[in-house]
């Protein structure tokens, strides 16, 4: 119902939008590559117009407007009190909300805002600390089974992520393999599913190569020569490691911290398949907001909410890694 | 080049229009996934010479954006009584010319003039069901008949609930003596804090819907919310579970066929209905589903087994003691701020 309610301006300025997209992104390949190699980058800058542009552009429309398509701040209101639009219409069916002991301020989408935050900020932290060593031992030279394990890595994700995820639940349910198995060995039944660290879990499971792969091509990268040359100068190993290849592997690290955190704050359906809907991500709390509650306009808020964060916190990355070695996404 | 890609895209083109354009009459269905045998829309294009251009939903709430922006996509669809009240009221059905529907005598009688559609001009019941407990018989202290033994903490940690705000919702309203429809905010608010407390106190283990029957089924849990239909399948592989409605009553549901008034091919759209309405095709689809028939004919074929089966063919006492979910779109609002709380609850 909210879809199509868009005004004449809107659909001018969409329209506006979509062709000066198209046209900026035409020209400026143009002027930096010329007119030859101008021509490859059609296809492409269609696609980014249509598929990226557009869609952007409906999020921020919807978000700025109410359901009859007026320009508005109310969104974001009701992104700060959840409980807002309930109280409006309490108050328009002649209810007193205070009264009623439902004039406090809803914090169901900001609690839910920071728990996501907090669980993607612990996923991509384990991430790390389980990551960067594997990364470090599978790129030494000596290891001969290095190619092995990467590609041990990269298996599972011929999968799709519902599917492994799915398979998570026949492992940590009740009667699954796991309590089955420790049953049987007469250590009784412990609950591993329908709380956070299973969906902690499922998200490490899930994000995990994309910290080890950047952080491998980053060590398998680096020159051996800088570390021997280290040693050769008499610095020890741990000083080796803390003064050439750790920082040399920086600009891996801010690449895999960027491709396991930006998914993990986005993450859905993990909380609902291992968590048992117990916790609620702001996935979860966007797909909710547009699906079932119906409301597109306070889910685009919600949705430009997230972007801005991400790119926040993509922005204080590239601090670290100001040249972009990393192939951070800005 | 350019001609041989304008003959690819010409005979792309080709490729979707033909089987349309081959059967000259077509009829366009849209109903629930998996639920409806395959057989029967075979039989149907055999017996009428009309091609079935068959769409799948997964929710009222998907197919009523759907119905609203695709105009004159579907012929026939299928939403649930609510959902019916609601495109009533906004003028988005058509009459059903009965005249072309002649098996629609074979409707049940308490079904004949439902409160969704009281004159019965827009719908023909195809499915109805129950919302109750599904438990494991092995595993509860005594006999379960009442909504209490979800909340009372006797079952920690042993409950899934539906992830379904009106059934959930609903069943809190019922057990505090309210109707599921009601419209008084107080007594919403005080369900929703009744499942907030169930939360808190740690009974729920989670809240999910289509996993529930297979999970139940794995002796996952010892109580779940469940529709008649799903408890059916699961008690038909574990015989240690049961379903009851319980004595607070409950929903009762009916998913029906419908005409929308945008279109284009009414009468085969009233062809169809009419053909799932016949007593053997009603029969296939219900054995199919495993839900309930609303068609008498159709009961009656099905035997003593399905007759006496109090989870599908329930007493009519049963029945009467459950209610159907009115339309509340004026409280969807409140409804949706509420269960946002329920389920961010900690």
């Amino acid at each position: 119902m909210s879809s199509l309610n868009m005004p004449q301006w809107g659909v001018w300025l969409f329209a506006l939008g979509l062709g000066g997209a198209i046209i900026f992104l035409g020209m400026s390949i143009r002027r930096h590559h010329g007119v030859h190699r101008s021509l490859f980058s059609w296809p492409y800058s269609l696609w980014i117009a249509v598929f990226t542009v557009v869609p952007l552009f409906l999020v921020a429309f919807y978000a700025f407007t109410d359901k009859a398509g007026q320009l508005t701040l109310e969104n974001f209101a009701n992104f700060w009190d959840s409980n807002r639009e309930m109280k409006q219409q309490l108050i328009a069916m002649g209810y007193d909300p205070i009264v009623m002991g439902m004039g406090e301020r809803g914090t169901v989408n900001v609690d839910t805002l920071v728990y996501s935050l907090w669980m993607a900020l612990m996923c991509t932290g384990i991430c790390f600390v389980i990551g960067y060593p594997a990364a470090l031992f599978i790129s030494e030279r000596e290891f001969k089974l290095g190619p092995t394990l990467i590609v041990l890595f990269i298996i599972p994700m011929w999968m799709n992520f519902l599917l492994r995820t799915v398979a998570w639940m026949t492992l940590l349910e009740d009667n699954g393999l796991i309590n089955t198995l420790l049953q049987r060995m007469g250590l009784g039944r412990v609950r591993l599913m329908y709380n956070s660290q299973a969906v902690l879990l499922g998200m490490v499971y899930n994000y995990l190569p994309f910290m080890v792969f950047p952080v491998y091509n980053a060590l398998s990268r680096q020159d051996y020569k800088l570390s021997e040359a280290a040693m050769d100068l008499g610095a020890d190993k741990w000083r080796t490691f803390s003064r050439v290849t750790f920082p040399l592997s920086l600009p891996g690290i801010v690449s895999g911290i960027t491709m396991v955190f930006m998914p993990s704050v986005t993450t859905f359906f993990i909380p609902r398949a291992l968590g048992g809907g117990n916790t609620e991500m702001f996935g979860d709390l966007i797909e909710r907001t547009f699906l079932t509650a119906d409301n597109w306009n306070v889910g685009s808020a919600l949705s430009l909410i997230m972007m801005l964060l991400i790119l926040l916190s993509m922005g204080l990355l590239r601090k670290v890694d100001p040249e972009g070695e990393g192939g951070s996404l800005l | 080049m350019k001609k041989a890609l304008a003959l690819l895209l010409s005979l792309m083109l080709l490729m979707i229009a033909l089987p349309v354009a081959l059967a000259e009459e077509v009829v366009n269905v849209y109903n629930w996934e998996d639920y409806i045998s395959e057989e029967a829309l075979e039989m149907f294009s055999e017996e009428t010479g009309i091609a079935v251009n068959y769409m799948r939903f997964t929710t009222n709430e998907d197919m009523l954006v759907q119905l609203r922006t695709s105009t004159g996509a579907f012929d026939v669809v299928f939403p649930s009584d609510y959902v019916i009240e609601r495109l009533i009221a906004e003028d988005l059905l058509a009459p059903i010319n009965f005249d072309n529907v002649p098996n629609s005598v074979n409707t049940v009688d308490w079904l004949s003039n439902p409160a969704y559609d009281p004159d019965s001009l827009y719908s023909v019941p195809y499915m109805w069901g129950t919302v109750g407990i599904l438990y494991d018989t092995t595993r509860v202290n005594s006999p379960i008949d009442s909504w209490g033994a979800l909340f009372s903490g006797e079952y920690k940690g042993e409950v899934f609930m539906l992830d379904s705000i009106r059934d959930t919702m609903g069943l809190a309203l019922k057990y505090l003596g309210y109707s599921m429809n009601t419209r008084d905010p107080a007594a919403l608010r005080e369900a929703t804090d009744l499942l907030i407390k169930q939360k808190q106190d740690g009974v729920v283990k989670a809240y999910q819907v289509d996993e529930t029957k297979d999970k139940m089924v794995a002796s996952e849990a010892i109580l779940a919310v469940a529709w008649s239909g799903d408890a059916q399948y699961a008690i038909n592989l574990n015989e240690n579970l049961s379903y009851v409605v319980p004595k607070e009553g409950s929903n009762v549901w009916v998913d029906a066929m419908v005409i929308p008034v945008t279109a284009k091919n009414k009468e085969n759209a009233e062809k169809f209905i009419n053909f799932m309405s016949r007593p053997d095709i009603a029969q296939l689809n219900c054995e199919y589903i495993e839900y309930s028939s609303p068609n008498q004919a159709a009961i009656e074929l099905m035997g003593e087994e399905y007759q006496t089966n109090p989870n599908l063919n329930p007493p009519q006492e049963i029945i009467d003691n459950c209610e159907f979910f009115n339309d509340i779109n004026d409280f969807l609002t409140i409804y949706n701020t509420l269960w946002a709380q329920v389920k961010n609850a900690k």
